[in-house]
């Protein structure tokens, strides 16, 4: 009532958010309604075809909205130029996206370098990703000569290397073995923590998804089904879509819990 | 054998040095505009398709044409340029060369550079976009290093191309390893057409290798690799261009013309002999062989080349346009001035001999068949004739078809070279020959008369270009040749070259007439 002006608790806002992709004739987000507070894990979730991949894309223009608003920091990111927009946000594609013909540390710098940071700061930053994501030590080789899970891990750290507030992971373990794939969603995680990031992460899995979120927002056919905690979604499904999705980690929670006991 | 391979060599520095400059700047040039070109073309789908297909009809048009038709296309630029700006440029020879050259080089480029965009996993290229970087970065960071090898194939494929196709400039006036291939072919020279095919072999393999290198330093990021294919590069650049420096050197004070040549024994010894006698003069000479009929002529009116022999009956017929006979002094005193009047050309006389068009048959076979002259061909309408390229599209084949009604006869082009053969062997009956050829007679050859006077006189006469029509000194040295070469010496300097025994090389001939000409 009495402040000028209302400040957002939320470090990211997507309002009335809608794509359609030309020639489709369906709706691939529609209406989107989320806000994500600063340093909460949220994690989009819904089959394919859900339009959650659109909607992490819209939030750093890889994909342009129809209709609606992003803000981040309370900017709405429509009126930003895209380029410093993607330069400020991290992002951790599908299967890792690195450039084959850079070394490892030299798809780590890329973004600094294109932020036109000074060299010994460039290096600087590369050896302190390069070791915070284990990786210290493998500047010097080529992608094609690290494993899936090396990959993926350089792929973060390239995100992070410019120090964004916001990181955006599209279904980043989807290649990986169930092992690998749990030590990096851990590593994630807790990089996540650490660096009090705001994270947004597409995933098909509600496995992981229970376990790594803070909050889930569940999508189908464009829509934005329910959002909430794992424990709110476990306990309380809006709908049969929802429990449908919850069902699969249940099931086998239960199988796991007989077999052990057994 | 052994002389045909001293002079091959001799030869060298100068055919392999002119063919390096024109190869490897024809290739620049391709690569300067096919990678910009290509990188267009990959993005717009409506301007790479035309573009694709344009290149693609350019590379089916074959080389030898293609080189061809770039001469008269220049000429008329250049005759343009003469109009509005009042400057004209050399259509002969180096530019037209490279032109054409670079049209051939541009496919495999432009292709394999589209093609090498097109295939970019587009997961990087969200990825590029994603990391912040603008089309321009993602450009010149992602897409082109990723692209580098293809495109690089491409240019180890045009280079090979290149190297090979640049033996065809020859007949445009640009000199390069194809002299070899081209006097060869002629003369019946085939230490010459072999040195020229090995040349020209070999240097499309060591630039190939030098590209590999190249390519394999860029893949591995081998500064030594790289830094060692560009001082080989180097070294060939150094190599090709250090007999046209030195020449240009030590040659500064000496005015420099050129001696053009067509594509026949008689005309390499006669370039030869003009060629001595001005260097005699103190003058620095190239000389131009292996140029087609028509474009000798118009090389020498635009100052190409500055003095050819060319004959009578052919300027009556391709340059003035007559088909009327008014008699052999009247039509060497009507071309004369015509010449002069029309292209400011100047004739020296006549040296003294007729290399007339005739048609020639097997003794043996005329006799049987009872053919003396062309009207008796009539009668014989199974007979398959023979010619040269031209004289089928020559107004004396015209005449004589007309003459004696040879017009639906069976006709077969060859290499000139290859007529004789053609008709020794039965391959056909009768040929088109030129009467001071020492080979007639080697054959047993019936020369068929002309009793109707279809065939016009073919007076070689010396002509001399614009530049050099009052230089004192150039004049003294070509006029004693004038009235002096009579049809014996020359039949017997044709067959010095054209034997199989004892074979001589056109400058070996040269010589041998020179020293029965006064200077």
């Amino acid at each position: 009532m009495g402040l000028p002006k209302k400040r957002t608790p939320f470090l990211i806002e997507i309002l009335n958010l809608s794509k359609a992709y030309p020639g489709s004739g369906t709706q691939a987000v529609h209406g989107l309604n989320l806000s994500v507070p600063q340093g909460e894990f949220l994690v989009l979730i819904g089959p394919s075809g859900s339009g959650k991949t659109t909607t992490l894309n819209m939030v750093n223009r890889l994909v342009e909205p129809d209709g609606g608003e992003i803000r981040i920091e309370g900017r709405n990111v429509l009126d930003m130029d895209p380029v410093m927009l993607r330069r400020s946000i991290g992002y951790v594609f599908q299967e890792a996206g690195l450039f084959p013909h850079m070394t490892v540390a030299e798809n780590v710098a890329v973004t600094p370098q294109l932020l036109d940071w000074d060299r010994p700061r460039i290096r600087a930053r590369v050896e302190e990703l390069l070791d915070m994501v284990q990786l210290g030590g493998f500047g010097a080789r080529f992608p094609q000569e690290l494993s899936g899970g090396q990959r993926q891990r350089v792929a973060l750290a390239r995100a992070l290397a410019a120090r964004p507030p916001v990181l955006l992971l599209d279904e980043p373990f989807g290649a990986l073995d169930p092992v690998t794939r749990e030590a990096v969603a851990a590593d994630v995680r807790a990089i996540h923590q650490k660096l009090s990031l705001t994270t947004l992460m597409v995933t098909h899995d509600m496995t992981e998804a229970l376990l790594m979120a803070d909050r889930i927002a569940v999508m189908g056919d464009g829509h934005l089904v329910q959002v909430g905690s794992p424990r709110e979604l476990v306990d309380h499904p809006a709908n049969a879509f929802v429990a449908q999705l919850i069902e699969t980690p249940r099931r086998r929670a239960r199988a796991l819990a007989e077999t052990l006991r057994a | 054998m052994n002389a045909n391979f001293r002079e091959a060599w001799a030869l060298l520095p100068d055919y392999l040095g002119q063919h390096v400059i024109l190869s490897i700047s024809a290739l620049l040039l391709g690569v300067a505009v096919s990678v910009p070109l290509g990188i267009v073309a990959a993005r717009s789908k409506r301007l790479g398709t035309p573009v694709l297909a344009v290149v693609s009809v350019v590379q089916t048009i074959p080389g030898l044409a293609l080189l061809a038709l770039f001469y008269p296309l220049l000429l008329a630029v250049s005759t343009l340029t003469q109009d509005l700006f009042g400057f004209s440029f050399r259509a002969l020879g180096f530019l037209p060369a490279l032109l054409a050259l670079t049209l051939y080089a541009m496919l495999p480029i432009l292709r394999n550079t589209v093609t090498a965009l097109d295939g970019l996993d587009p997961a990087i290229l969200m990825a590029a976009k994603g990391v912040g970087m603008t089309p321009r970065q993602s450009l010149f960071r992602v897409e082109l290093p990723l692209a580098a090898p293809q495109v690089l194939a491409g240019i180890r494929t045009a280079t090979v191309w290149v190297v090979g196709i640049t033996t065809l400039s020859t007949p445009i006036g640009q000199t390069s390893l194809g002299n070899y291939i081209f006097t060869g072919l002629q003369i019946e020279n085939w230490v010459f057409v072999l040195f020229g095919c090995v040349a020209a072999a070999a240097l499309a393999l060591v630039l190939d290798l030098l590209l590999a290198l190249a390519g394999s330093g860029l893949s591995m990021r081998s500064r030594t690799r790289l830094v060692a294919a560009g001082l080989g590069l180097i070294a060939v650049i150094a190599a090709a261009l250090l007999p046209e420096l030195m020449q240009a050197h030590s040659s500064t004070a000496r005015p420099a013309v050129a001696i053009g040549a067509k594509n026949f024994a008689e005309q390499y010894i006669l370039a030869d002999l003009m060629t001595k006698r001005l260097r005699g003069a103190g003058f620095s000479v190239t000389t131009k062989s292996d140029l087609g009929s028509t474009i000798a002529f118009r090389a020498l009116g635009s100052g190409d080349i500055d003095a050819y022999v060319d004959y009578s009956g052919t300027l009556w017929g391709n340059i003035l346009h007559r088909t009327d006979m008014p008699g052999r002094q009247a039509m060497l005193n009507e071309i004369e001035a015509r010449l002069q009047k029309d292209y400011r050309i100047t004739s020296l006389g006549s040296l003294g001999f007729e290399n007339a068009y005739v048609f020639a048959m097997r003794a043996d076979r005329a006799q049987a068949l009872n053919i003396k002259s062309l009207a008796d061909l009539a009668q014989h309408p199974e007979l398959r004739i023979g010619g040269d390229f031209e004289i089928f599209s020559r107004p004396e084949w015209r005449a004589v078809a007309a003459a004696y009604g040879l017009g639906s006869m069976k006709r077969r082009q060859y290499q000139p070279e290859f007529l004789y053969r053609a008709v020794v062997s039965g391959d056909a009956d009768v040929v088109s020959a030129f009467s001071s050829d020492g080979r007639i007679a080697r054959y047993g050859l019936l020369i068929l008369s002309d009793p109707q006077a279809a065939l016009p006189p073919y007076d070689a006469m010396l002509l001399v270009g614009p530049a050099h029509a009052h230089d004192p000194a150039f004049l003294a040295a070509l006029k004693p040749l004038a009235g002096e070469i009579s049809l014996t010496l020359m039949q017997r300097a044709n067959l010095m070259v054209d034997r199989d025994q004892d074979k001589q090389t056109p400058a070996g001939a040269a010589a041998w007439l020179d020293k029965q000409i006064p200077h």
